[in-house]
């Protein structure tokens, strides 16, 4: 759940996500969900000469198991509250094993 | 998130089949009337797409272009007027130019695991040829596309060979995604 919560705190910052087909997508991060689903919105698709099928396409729902990467912009990243939650995820994980 | 359950009872006053309907039709009476909250986040997306033209790209590098006009929580789709469109890359067509064509193919069933994007079609975009490309012949391009995809196949497979020997194994093993 922990990168749920942070893939909607990145909500409408440009983001590019590499699927695992090498096609890079760069987009407007619009709505994630529980699978890691991801929306984009005005997406620019890098190297499009090699995917024509995305010329014509300006939204994509992509399906969270194809994604390999997601690049973020730095700024739009608290490191020390994404460090805190880790330490809580990681404390409350510990909590439920006993 | 994670303590709710399939049983829990769904959220009051979110649209959809509303109020408690009689017998499904079809369904086992057990399964609940509406989705459970944790469901809704995938459907919502979904639900923007509906009676949208679409390009959905599935993982055996097929492209359909077609109207949404069903789905569920896997995301399973039904489309409609649907058309594959197959692409050939410039190089391999005959004036260096790439090459496509559609092909009417009617509705479509696709299971969710199959599909890698869907893309909602800018319809001021969409009577342009993409840039580098031609409309041309279905036979042509579907015999060419054949080719190419032969030649890729034989690739990767060496490729993969080549990677196993040396101890590595690839993400999407023997299977071509594009």
């Amino acid at each position: 759940m922990l990168f749920f919560s942070f893939f909607k705190t990145l909500i409408d910052h440009e983001v590019t996500v590499e699927l695992k087909n090498d096609i890079q997508i760069r987009g407007v991060l619009k709505s994630v969900d529980q699978y890691l689903n991801i929306k984009l919105e005005n997406i620019s698709v890098v190297e499009e000469i090699k995917y024509p099928h995305m010329s014509a396409v300006k939204n994509v729902f992509i399906r969270g198991s194809v994604v390999r990467y997601v690049h973020l912009p730095a700024s739009a990243v608290d490191i020390p509250l994404l460090e805190d939650a880790t330490r809580r995820e990681a404390a409350n994980q510990a909590g439920k094993a006993k | 998130m994670e303590h709710l359950s399939i049983s829990d009872p769904p959220p009051q006053g979110t649209g959809g089949g509303g109020g408690a309907p009689p017998a499904t039709l079809g369904r086992p009476p057990q399964q609940p009337q509406q989705l459970p909250a944790q469901m809704f986040t995938t459907a919502a997306q979904l639900l923007d797409l509906t009676d949208k033209k679409l390009m959905v790209a599935l993982r055996d590098g097929r492209k359909l272009v077609g109207i949404l006009r069903s789905w569920d929580q896997f995301a399973n789709l039904v489309l409609q007027s649907t058309k594959e469109r197959i692409f050939v890359p410039p190089g391999s067509g005959p004036n260096g130019r790439g090459l496509y064509a559609d092909v009417d193919q009617g509705i479509f069933l696709v299971r969710g695991e199959n599909v890698l994007l869907l893309g909602e079609i800018d319809l001021d975009k969409d009577d342009d040829a993409p840039p580098g490309y031609d409309l041309a012949d279905i036979d042509l391009v579907q015999s060419l596309a054949k080719q190419k995809k032969g030649e890729d196949k034989l690739k990767e497979k060496s490729k993969v060979k080549k990677l196993s020997t040396l101890g590595f194994e690839g993400e999407n093993l023997g299977e071509v995604l594009l």
